[in-house]
């Protein structure tokens, strides 16, 4: 006999399903809203070992 | 045993649904540290944009769930002996213990890394070492062997809001400590007189909680003396860049009416508080939740008038 479709299981695997996803979702969403927050503020976005030499000596 | 689809109940019980996840996090303390850390945030000086003080805060709160989860794993044992405890999801069997630790450790360390990432360092840097407090030095080590396990207990609660100020300024100040130590000293006398009306608990789990190693007349006398101490820390605020006449006064009335609670609670015996149901100590628990509630209250208010110069700053 087959898997009833509106089994308990179903209805809970859903929900974590779903739940993973949105949390998934907001994550990509608060990255993307600090990166953003970030270079509109001007923060140094480069790692330390992008920054040219010259920089770095004024950085000092 | 098998329904008519086949699958087992077995199965079903090991199927959490996401609420069995969330309820990992401890939702109920984490509000306390959403609330704590904000304050934390908008007392300290300094603006912080909307966006970086929400998603720090965020992070906070997922970092103290993750050790709530962590604290859950490791004490799934005494978790299952207790009445308050034993519907958690691990003693209840929907969430297995390794998923729990896993959940745990992978929480911490995104919530500790995103910190870091969206405010500074030292935020991040204070936030691994409350994990590690709660989960190490607490859970771990001395809450099976010390009476005095909730008073170490208390220190980790108590960094919410010093995080929160780091997110702000990136340091510790005087003001981020003497926050520390009000949660950090409030909460002995919140919980031990939980304890007064839940001692059984505590004694079937083996956890060695004042009430059970020192007796209930010792109890009572350790939350008078910490009501005393915690006065002048919670007053001394309002001397700080934080306080002012609204704080002061919120919170004299406050710790008057804290000290006053104790009071009473010492002068009864045990006969008297089995007579009425403890009705006593179940009013003062209940008193230290807006106690604690109604100073940053009060630090919330301070800030919005300093900010608004109606203090004249």
């Amino acid at each position: 006999m087959g898997l009833a479709r509106e089994h308990e299981m179903h209805r809970r695997r859903l929900g974590r399903n779903l739940g993973v996803g949105l949390l998934l979702g907001g994550f990509v969403a608060i990255i993307f809203g600090l990166t953003v927050v970030k270079a509109r503020r001007g923060d140094e976005m480069r790692s330390y070992e992008h920054i040219r030499p010259a920089e770095q000596e004024l950085a000092k | 045993m098998s329904d008519t689809t086949g699958i087992s109940f077995e199965a079903l019980e090991g199927e959490a649904g996401f609420g069995d996840y969330f309820a990992l996090l401890k939702p109920r303390v984490m509000s306390l540290v959403v609330f704590t850390a904000l304050v934390g945030v908008l007392v300290a000086p300094g603006p912080v944009h909307p966006f970086i003080a929400f998603v720090s805060v965020l992070f906070i709160a997922i970092g103290g769930g993750a050790s709530g989860a962590l604290n859950m794993w490791y004490d799934s044992d005494i978790d299952a002996k207790m009445k308050r405890t034993r519907a958690r999801p691990v003693p209840a069997g929907r969430v297995a213990r390794e998923e729990a630790f896993a959940i745990g450790i992978a929480l911490s360390g995104i919530a500790v890394v995103m910190l870091g990432l969206a405010a500074n360092f030292t935020a991040a840097a204070l936030l691994a070492f409350t994990i590690f407090f709660y989960v190490v030095i607490y859970t771990m080590w001395l809450k099976r062997r010390t009476p005095q396990n909730i008073v170490i207990g208390g220190a980790a609660g108590a960094f919410p809001p010093m995080i929160g100020w780091a997110v702000a300024t990136g340091s510790i100040s005087l003001e981020s400590v003497l926050l520390f130590l009000l949660i950090f000293l409030w909460t002995p006398p919140h919980f031990w007189a939980l304890c007064l009306f839940m001692n059984s608990d505590y004694s079937r789990a083996g956890v060695p909680m004042l009430t059970v190693t020192h007796g209930r007349r010792a109890t009572r006398a350790h939350i008078f003396a910490y009501t005393l101490i915690l006065a002048p820390v919670a007053i001394g605020i309002g001397f700080t860049s934080i306080g002012g006449p609204l704080y002061l006064a919120a919170a004299a009335v406050l710790n008057a009416l804290f000290i006053l609670g104790a009071i009473r609670l010492m002068r009864r015996d045990e006969e008297a508080a089995a007579g009425d149901h403890y009705r006593a100590e179940k009013r003062f628990f209940r008193f230290s939740l807006i106690y604690l509630f109604a100073h940053f209250l009060a630090l919330l208010g301070e800030a919005a008038l300093h900010q608004s110069g109606y203090w004249g700053v």
